[in-house]
């Protein structure tokens, strides 16, 4: 039996919707347990259809925090024993367990869900940087060995999704036991793709993680330059790609989030034709560059990784993507209410351009990088939210 | 008319963190609603019900996203909405006044007829999304495609006044009615971030206080001088966005405004005739 006749209950592949998104991050590492994203996500019922869901915590593992978390579903026991086998001999594993789980209603056929903490071993990584073997090894195991997948490979992070609503999966998971100081969330209204266990969101890679709500038009483009960098693509659906594509600038090639938001959501080529002349040498040197790499198409995203939550739109904003600020944590989110519904004390919310990347780090101070004339709304205390 | 009651959901959706309401005051005709956790359907029923039963002022109180609200009455019945109110607020309204004591997501006034929404704060993309008749007052800022595809038929003219600033693509293939942009937050030597104004526009009219950056003017506008009309307009809504705002109408009236105009009504008849 394959994945999409277990998982897709509907057995549709074509509705249309869209997906609901939530992020935040304490910039202090303050950190803090699952009931404020699942609120936040929970509350935007409207944009999910119960196909996924699915939630991404960082700072989860401080006992393991050296060590890759591998989550893992497999389509039965007998796969896990074969991939249990399978880590063994490529990495020393310092620690597996099943992932806490429970039954619960709604929730049918899920597969086995296992996680294991490793590290590679010098001599099996046969002159690959630590990180690229770990890619290596994901990409494997996700591309050769049927019905095994690693959904989650950072260290002290940890991804959980599922085919349910996302109370449903946050309650199957524990979700509300994980602290974190940065946590993103996603319900899926699935458009061109099944929706089915691996499908849902986030998407991780290392300790990178993605939620996605639109759909990337130039996936076949950004797909086939992933592969030539080594990245497969195997979840069936759209969104992996920006994981691959985020690794591959930001990690190998070392360029800072705000450079990359200029990579996957350039500025139009006429707003590039007005730039500053050494402006303009540096977005146009990255088009020439990175081409391939652009995300066409209606999007917004939440990327994140160990100590960074970045929150991007397209271009031209054909999906929403609206931000705020409260002490020093920030909130990105598909909605407005949402993060009322994490934060009802908000000081500032805005609605980002098309483009313009929103980036929270850890240690670093908050600051409003807004157009002029498009000041962040103060949040009168008059005005009453709760 | 009914007495004053109070509707609580029996459960909460979204459970957690989420504020309480200790006092709802029930003045007299005017029924107040906890909308915490009701989901929209009941919440766009229950209203349906009172307002049809005669009730002619609603207050919701913790409206955190629920989508719709407003559609369907049919009557120039009062809403006023405490919170957040979810996507296509007034989708479809025909006759309501809604007071959002807050700011508001997108579609907001998506397909309305008639009646009035006030935001006493910002509002999302899309604002008057088709809107066909009615009007719409935003305090501050607006997302991006305000008034997308509005239109007007005669006499029934859709308007929409925004206080602050648009993002892109304001008044987006719109086809008729009137937009309104105050620049109430821009210093004088500021100039309206919104690019790519009136793209694809056919019909209507937009006015902008202020100066706009006509490097990224859509293709399709061009700016014509006022007429004694457009004052006699302008005046006439601004009055009525500083009213509810308490802004000051003499000082926004003083302009300049810049108006913009469809430079044809079938701006892409050609686009397949070779």
């Amino acid at each position: 039996m394959s994945w999409a006749s277990i998982e897709n209950r509907y057995h549709d592949d074509k509705v249309y919707d869209a997906c609901g998104l939530f992020g935040f991050i304490d910039t202090t590492g303050l950190r803090q347990g699952g009931e404020r994203i699942i609120a936040a996500v929970t509350n935007m019922r409207e944009r999910g259809n119960g196909l996924g869901a699915g939630f991404a915590a960082y700072g989860i593992y401080p006992d393991f925090a050296e060590h890759y978390a591998f989550h893992v579903m497999c389509r039965d026991e007998q796969t896990r024993v074969e991939l249990d086998g399978y880590l063994r001999k490529h990495f020393a594993v310092v620690h597996d367990e099943p992932i806490p789980h429970r039954h619960v209603q709604g929730i049918i056929d899920p597969p086995v869900v296992w996680r294991y903490f490793l590290f590679p071993q010098s001599a099996q990584m046969v002159g690959r940087s630590e990180e690229d073997y770990i890619v290596h090894q994901v990409m494997t195991i996700n591309s050769q060995m049927e019905g095994a997948f690693v959904f989650s490979s950072g260290k002290n992070m940890g991804i959980f999704k599922g085919v349910g609503h996302p109370e449903q999966i946050a309650e199957f998971y524990n979700i509300q036991d994980y602290q974190a100081y940065l946590w993103t969330g996603h319900t899926r209204f699935p458009t061109n793709t099944p929706g089915w266990w691996g499908g849902a969101h986030p998407f991780g890679l290392l300790d990178w993680s993605v939620v996605h709500n639109g759909e990337i038009s130039s996936y076949g483009v950004n797909r086939r330059y992933l592969e030539m960098h080594g990245y497969l693509c195997t979840m069936r659906t759209d969104t992996e790609v920006f994981a691959y594509a985020a690794d591959l600038v930001m990690r190998r090639h070392a360029l800072p989030a705000e450079i990359a938001a200029a990579v996957f959501a350039s500025p139009l080529w006429d707003e590039l034709e007005h730039m500053p002349e050494e402006k303009r040498r540096v977005y146009r040197a990255l088009r020439q560059t990175y081409g391939p790499l652009l995300m066409n198409g209606p999007f917004a995203i939440i990327i994140a990784r160990g100590g960074e939550m970045i929150g991007l739109g397209d271009r031209i904003r054909l999906r929403p993507l609206v931000a705020g600020i409260k002490g020093d944590t920030l909130y990105v989110s598909s909605e407005l209410s949402a993060m009322y519904v994490a934060e009802p004390g908000l000081e500032y919310t805005w609605m980002p351009q098309g483009g313009q990347a929103i980036i929270g780090r850890l240690g670093q101070s908050l600051k409003l990088t807004l157009e002029p004339g498009l000041h962040a709304t103060h949040v009168e205390k008059e005005l009453s939210y709760a | 008319m009914p007495d004053p009651v109070t509707i609580q959901a029996a459960t909460s959706t979204s459970g957690l963190l989420q504020g309480e309401i200790t006092e709802i005051g029930a003045a007299q005709g005017t029924v107040e609603i906890k909308a915490q956790g009701l989901h929209y359907r009941e919440l766009n029923s229950r209203l349906r019900d009172l307002v049809q039963q005669g009730v002619e002022k609603v207050v919701l109180h913790g409206v955190m996203g629920q989508r719709y609200l407003g559609t369907n009455l049919q009557k120039q019945v009062r809403v006023t909405i405490n919170g957040v109110p979810g996507n296509d607020l007034g989708a479809f309204m025909d006759g309501p006044f809604i007071e959002v004591l807050g700011s508001a997501q997108d579609g907001c006034g998506n397909t309305m007829n008639s009646g009035t929404i006030v935001i006493h704060g910002s509002a999302g993309d899309i604002v008057g999304y088709s809107m066909r008749g009615g009007r719409i007052f935003v305090r501050d800022n607006v997302g991006y495609r305000v008034g997308i595809h509005m239109k007007e038929y005669e006499s029934v003219r859709p308007i929409i006044v925004i206080g602050g600033t648009a993002q892109h693509f304001l008044g987006e293939y719109m086809s008729g009615g009137v937009l309104i942009v105050l620049a109430s937050q821009l210093g004088p030597d500021e100039c309206h971030p919104t690019r790519y104004v009136g793209a694809g526009m056919h019909g209507g009219v937009i006015y902008m206080r202020g100066q706009i950056d006509t490097t990224y003017l859509g293709k399709e506008v061009g700016q014509a001088s006022l007429t004694a009309e457009d004052e006699w307009l302008l005046q006439r809504h601004v009055r009525e966005y500083a009213q509810y705002f308490r802004a000051d109408a003499e000082r926004l009236l003083q302009g300049p405004f810049v108006k913009l105009v469809p430079l044809t009504k079938r701006p892409y008849g050609r686009l397949y005739a070779y």
